[in-house]
């Protein structure tokens, strides 16, 4: 993507990503985080969750991975931040589903930076709340 | 009303980095597949090579991965009182000042720059601070976690 051919509205293509509990195992063992709440349902009920949910940081983390592709370059994501507002809930028995959508609402001519605003849904609730990214463009 | 016994007074704290950890390629592939991050940069160390990078480039949010394990030395310290069963994640920021690679030599350096306790809740606002072994500041990772307080007893 270059600077040149992004104006403020731009959206990115959206993205849908399939949650299974295998996939948060997978995430626990990438990050470190071993919580039990993100595979155990006892340990998640027993804290007053409705089941196992994912990992805040993966989801936020499918998300990055939706801005970089965008990017065309990994570490052209100069910064990225997010609140976490509702968890992505992950039963046994059927995948979380989680839809990504992103639209360029800054754009910064002298530092070529473009500021991406994500909307990140799961189960028909925003899961993540200000999730802006920033981004270098050649 | 029930509250945590979280210690603001921790707020302002730095934990000075404990030596320094090398980011393995194999490590920044496994997160990549974890976050469904394909694009070949991550996996090739010769795409990496093409786009001007070393090795291997990590995705935006690996840092959390160092980050998360030096802010041990606070959130797992009994002194400050955190309940790591009553913990939700409130926020993340990463500030990236140089990308990551595989090959990195990586020091962490934790401070805490907020403790507050609000209607029984915790707010905790750690800052991690990575920088390659001579200084050279990498990402800045922000986190705040919320520690909730025990639900009423009847």
């Amino acid at each position: 993507m270059k600077f040149a051919d992004v104006e403020v509205g731009h959206e990115l293509p959206a993205a849908r990503y399939e949650l299974s509990r295998e996939d948060l195992i997978a995430y626990a063992d990438a990050s470190g985080d071993q919580n039990p709440i993100h595979q155990d349902e006892a340990v998640a009920r027993s804290v007053g969750l409705p089941d196992v949910i994912a990992h805040g940081m993966l989801t936020m983390g499918l998300a990055g991975t939706v801005v970089a592709d965008w990017a065309g370059d990994p570490a052209r994501v100069r910064s990225y931040g997010t609140k976490f507002t509702a968890p992505v809930v992950v039963p046994a028995t059927e995948n979380a589903v989680v839809d990504v959508t992103g639209t360029v609402v800054k754009r910064d001519e002298d530092a070529r930076t473009v500021e991406v605003d994500l909307v990140v849904t799961s189960a028909g609730a925003k899961v993540l709340t200000r999730a802006r990214a920033v981004v270098h463009l050649p | 009303m029930t509250t945590v016994n979280v210690d603001e007074s921790f707020t302002g704290r730095v934990y000075p980095a404990q030596g320094s950890s090398t980011v393995t390629a194999d490590a920044v592939r496994a997160f990549a597949r974890a976050v469904r991050a394909a694009h070949p940069a991550h996996h090739d160390a010769d795409a990496a090579r093409a786009l001007g990078y070393a090795d291997v480039v990590a995705p935006p949010t690996f840092a959390v991965t160092l980050a998360q394990q030096a802010e041990q030395q606070f959130v797992a310290d009994p002194a400050a009182g955190i309940d790591f069963s009553r913990v939700v994640h409130g926020e993340e920021q990463f500030t990236h000042h140089r990308p990551i690679v595989a090959g990195d030599d990586l020091a962490a350096e934790v401070h805490v720059d907020r403790v507050r306790v609000v209607r029984g809740n915790a707010m905790i606002t750690t800052r991690t601070e990575l920088a390659l072994t001579d200084g050279t500041p990498v990402t800045t990772v922000v986190s705040m976690l919320v520690v909730r307080a025990p639900e009423e007893s009847a």
